[in-house]
């Protein structure tokens, strides 16, 4: 599989993160984005017309859409980040995959504009952006307290990686994650499972003691 | 208010590259400025009915809104033939310029924040180097800096001791010079321009002069952007947000040399401009 990459964009991690952690090879073609603009160059609008990347290809598959990706290579390797195949996880799936385009238009246009100076009403977007994370830590906190640390059941899904990355960069668009304890927490899980890889901005676990090992329930 | 010596020092403000007629608006210190191409092909620098003077060089348009008393400073060997140059591009930091200057001055932190790339642990020890201010030139130096990396630069293949030496030209200015792993004896010219919009706000502009004939240039550029991004969230969460220049504030230890050497000139000079100077 080709993904035409940017090492900055969230969007582009969300993939690459997946790939590593089921353990599927990608071969990166970078992407000049800033400063080159390269997205919007004749090469890559033949490919997506919306000039956004990433863009994924194996053989006669060419997918655009972030989302689309995660579920095409976790039906091709790792079909558990799926769901258990119920109406019900299905569609909660659905519901985040959705939902994580509201956390790209704020949070990841808030962070263009701060980092690397985007246009945009800096404040709407921030707003909005804050919004969103409530919304996420209420779900969140509901899932603690059944005792499940992912976003669908007590595993990872895509939808935690479809969530993860834009949330975790938050900061840099300036928006503290410090009023979100089970958003901490919940980043925490996903920066400890095997495999996990970072980008600039999320970094790996440092922790000198392991994370305490969960009591199982009724023991 | 006495005049702050850092208003006739030259600024970084745009990439020739990327200038146009319509131009981009920016900050200088406070002070809005707009940054054109102008009819005859040259870089217009103004604000209102001002006009600022204006220098094209190392790829970037440089300004002052002062009198500068002196050229902007030269980096000979980034002529030397065969050598290219990358425009990395702008990254905004919520930082002090004097800041990210500092924190791009300092070895110590590479194990830790940029893990597995510019190093690694247990390779954490700093050995002892060598740390001037040059008093002809009133510029800071660092050198016979050697520190374990796992992966240099783009065109290293696996772990090299690197030899380091950084230079501090001008208060927001610092150029480190590095071993350069396809051609021993010379050295990559890797710099840090600094556009201090505020005394807490930067526009940080890193480039390059490197001898590099096989990388292609966007993984020239993606390997710049990837450390320097690695620095930012760091400096955006630093506090006191202003560079604490009272030497009660911190105790250094042997691998910040090159930091107190840094404050101290930035003191010598009265360059205070995102600076702290009595501990609070």
């Amino acid at each position: 599989m080709k993904l035409y990459d940017y090492v900055l964009s969230p969007s582009c991690y969300k993939i690459r993160l997946l790939a590593a952690l089921v353990g599927v090879e990608l071969t990166l073609r970078p992407v000049d984005f800033h400063p080159g603009g390269e997205h919007r160059g004749p090469e890559l609008l033949a490919l997506n017309p919306a000039g956004a990347i990433p863009i994924l290809e194996d053989d006669d598959v060419l997918l655009t859409e972030s989302s689309a990706m995660l579920v095409y290579i976790a039906s091709r390797a790792a079909p558990e980040w799926l769901g258990d195949g119920s109406a019900r996880e299905g569609a909660r799936i659905q519901q985040w995959l959705s939902f994580s385009h509201r956390l790209t238009a704020t949070l990841g246009s808030a962070r263009l504009h701060e980092m690397l100076l985007r246009p945009g009403d800096i404040r709407g977007l921030q707003s909005a952006g804050k919004q969103a994370l409530r919304e996420l830590e209420a779900a969140l906190t509901e899932q603690r307290l059944s005792d499940v640390e992912f976003l669908v059941c007590d595993h990872p899904t895509i939808a935690d990686i479809a969530c993860f990355p834009y949330v975790a960069l938050a900061p840099d668009g300036g928006i503290s994650l410090e009023p979100y304890p089970s958003i901490r927490l919940w980043q925490r899980a996903i920066r400890a499972l095997q495999h996990f890889i970072e980008m600039p901005g999320i970094h790996r676990l440092h922790e000198l003691r392991p994370a305490p090992v969960r009591p199982e329930q009724g023991a | 208010m006495t005049r702050q010596p850092m208003i006739d020092e030259w600024y970084p403000v745009g990439l020739v590259s990327k200038l146009s007629t319509t131009g981009q608006d920016t900050m200088l210190m406070g002070q809005p400025v707009h940054v054109a191409l102008g009819n005859g092909g040259e870089p217009l620098v103004t604000a209102q009915s001002r006009r600022f003077p204006v220098i094209s060089r190392f790829g970037h348009v440089w300004t002052s809104l002062g009198e500068p008393k002196k050229d902007l400073f030269a980096i000979p060997e980034a002529y030397q033939p065969g050598r290219r140059f990358v425009d990395v591009g702008v990254v905004r930091v919520r930082c002090s310029p004097l800041r990210a200057v500092e924190n791009f001055l300092d070895i110590a932190h590479f194990p830790f924040v940029h893990t597995d790339i510019l190093g690694a642990e247990p390779h954490t020890e700093v050995q002892r180097y060598e740390v001037e201010i040059r008093e002809r030139e009133d510029e800071v130096w660092a050198t016979k800096i050697h520190f374990y990396q796992p992966q240099a630069a783009k065109s290293a293949e696996g772990g090299i001791t690197t030899e380091y030496m950084y230079r501090v030209p001008a208060p927001t200015c610092s150029i480190l010079y590095k071993t350069c792993p396809p051609r021993p004896g010379e050295w990559d010219v890797i710099t840090l321009f600094v556009q201090p919009l505020g005394e807490e706000l930067c526009d940080v502009w890193p480039w390059m002069a490197l001898f590099d004939d096989t990388t292609p240039m966007v993984d020239l550029i993606h390997f710049q952007q990837l450390i320097f991004l690695q620095d930012r969230s760091i400096l955006e969460n630093q506090m006191p947000r202003l560079l604490p220049l009272d030497p009660a504030m911190e105790i250094p230890t042997r691998a910040d040399m090159t930091s107190v050497a840094y404050r101290r000139w930035l003191k010598r000079h009265n360059y205070t401009y995102g600076a702290q100077l009595v501990a609070q």
